[in-house]
């Protein structure tokens, strides 16, 4: 049981429960706090293998931007909790053990197949230098339509989230 | 020692738990969210890869996954509140007509 | 593990989290209000706050502070300390202030608190104990923002050292008290000296003013760096 396998398996649990708790919870704002929680354990994750500027971009801007924004319209729209819908006892009896086996045979399909060879700590270390060289040099056109890509996104979300009635005549 | 196995499983298991909310959650928001974890679970088996193959594009492209998710939320929650101004209900089953 | 810098940025953006989520747990219309305007200025000025140490960055070329201290030693001309605010960090410097004066939700930023003064706030329904802690966490981004300010822009423990090994060892601890000192005490002086902006004159600040400003001040180290 070596540290680095401890660790993972801290940071997994987190993740799994935090997955399986916005599956479970009826009212979004628990799923959105869950998600955060799945978010942060996985930057822990991140970590683990060596990518330090993913991890710390992942806690700044998925967790710390994207679900602020996730919180916010839930705030907003006051989201209240998931009305009860009719679902069938038939796709319960059979859905829930199916994917219960599924998911067994293919971790044990993966589990064979993909050998032991082991990933060590910290196995591809991803200081910000590193990546910023490639971000900036191989794949700086990706870059360049990213960025066009969040222009359009902002003016795209200002549009469609203005009340209607002042889209219409506003003059600035 | 992790084998790679373990993380490919942790992704797959994201993966699926996203999928699964995808497919059962009747809040939209909660879809959304359901689509955030998807994302996730993708982004940690590319950082896995990248480690196991030494290619360090594995964890520049998750720069552009995550840009993407980012500009992808902030359109689909502006959809949703410009829906929920006509439609009152964030309920996916009860937004089913065309014209009210 | 060179991302020293960043792990206080996310700390940051998670502290809206806190904000938001009083407001709305509430269940009060005011609280309501009160927290989505707080939190939408600390995420409004959380990025002119990035901009802003982007310039040092750039300068430093590395994210750990302690890299960041050390490249602030030694003397122009014998006389002018070798810290980042003379050593063109000047603009940065105020953008960074001004960034986290919002962050922290002090005046003249603090249009969310002071709505418990005229009519309600985040932090409204929260009596004792839980109103303490939200002013405690307040005090801490105030400490945590002068620890900021000390290390990237006036040389962190950098100081003149003297006298045997001993005090020579424990000069640098009293010179970033001493530094801190000075910048709580002009969180303090503002406060007590400029009023507060509206929240639209707030937003439009950060927006219209703050934003580019960074990114001109960006631009301008960046080719300096280069030459």
């Amino acid at each position: 049981m070596s540290f680095h396998l401890i660790l993972f398996l801290a940071f997994g649990a987190v993740c799994v429960g935090g997955a399986v708790n916005l599956l479970a919870q009826r009212h979004p704002i628990n799923s959105a706090l869950s998600l955060i929680a799945v978010m942060a354990a996985l930057a822990g994750e991140y970590l683990l293998l060596g990518a330090e500027f993913v991890a710390a971009v992942q806690v700044i801007i998925y967790a710390g931007a994207v679900m602020v924004l996730f919180v916010f319209v839930i705030m907003l729209l006051n989201a209240g909790v998931e009305e009860e819908t009719k679902g069938s006892r038939v796709a319960v009896l059979l859905g829930v053990p199916g994917i219960l086996i599924g998911g067994v045979l293919m971790a044990w399909v993966v589990l064979q197949h993909s050998g032991t060879d082991a990933v060590p700590i910290d196995a591809l270390p991803g200081p910000p230098t590193t990546i910023a060289q490639l971000l900036f040099h191989d794949f700086l056109l990706p870059f360049e339509v990213t960025s066009v890509l969040i222009l359009i996104a902002i003016m795209g979300a200002v549009v469609l989230a203005s009340k209607p009635e002042s889209a219409a005549g506003k003059v600035d | 020692m992790v084998p790679l196995s373990y993380y490919l499983l942790l992704s797959g298991f994201l993966f699926a738990c996203g999928v699964v909310g995808f497919l059962i959650k009747r809040d939209i928001i909660s879809i959304f969210l359901s689509i955030e974890l998807m994302l996730n679970g993708v982004n940690l088996s590319f950082v896995a890869f990248a480690a196991q193959w030494h290619a360090l594009a594995g964890q520049v492209f998750v720069f552009f996954v995550m840009v993407v998710a980012a500009a992808e939320s902030a359109v689909g929650l502006a959809i949703i509140i410009s829906v929920y101004r006509t439609r009152e209900t964030l309920n996916v089953d009860q937004v089913n007509l065309l014209k009210l | 593990m060179n991302i020293g810098l960043l792990v206080i940025l996310g700390v940051t953006s998670m502290g809206v989290y806190g904000v938001a989520l009083a407001g709305w747990s509430s269940n009060n219309k005011y609280s309501l209000l009160g927290g989505l305007r707080a939190s939408a200025q600390m995420v409004s000025y959380e990025i002119a706050l990035g901009l802003s140490l982007v310039g040092v960055l750039i300068q430093s070329s590395s994210f750990s502070l302690r890299t960041i201290v050390e490249a602030q030693g030694g003397r122009f001309l014998g006389i002018i300390p070798r810290w980042n605010i003379f050593h063109g960090q000047f603009i940065g410097f105020f953008i960074y202030l001004m960034a986290a004066y919002a962050e922290t939700n002090r005046i003249p930023f603090d249009l969310p608190e002071a709505e418990t003064e005229l009519v309600a706030g985040y932090h409204t329904e929260y009596s004792a104990m839980k109103f303490a802690m939200f002013f405690m966490a307040e005090y801490a981004n105030m400490i945590t923002v002068a620890c900021l300010a000390t290390i990237l822009f006036f040389g962190g423990w950098n100081g003149p050292l003297f006298g045997p090994p001993l005090v020579r060892a424990l000069l640098p601890l009293v010179w970033f008290v001493a530094k801190i000192f000075c910048f709580l005490f002009l969180y303090i002086w503002v406060r007590g000296t400029l009023p507060r902006f509206r929240y639209d004159q707030l937003m439009s600040f950060g927006w219209k003013f703050l934003l580019p400003l960074a990114i001109a001040n960006l631009v301008v180290t960046a080719v300096a760096v280069a030459w």
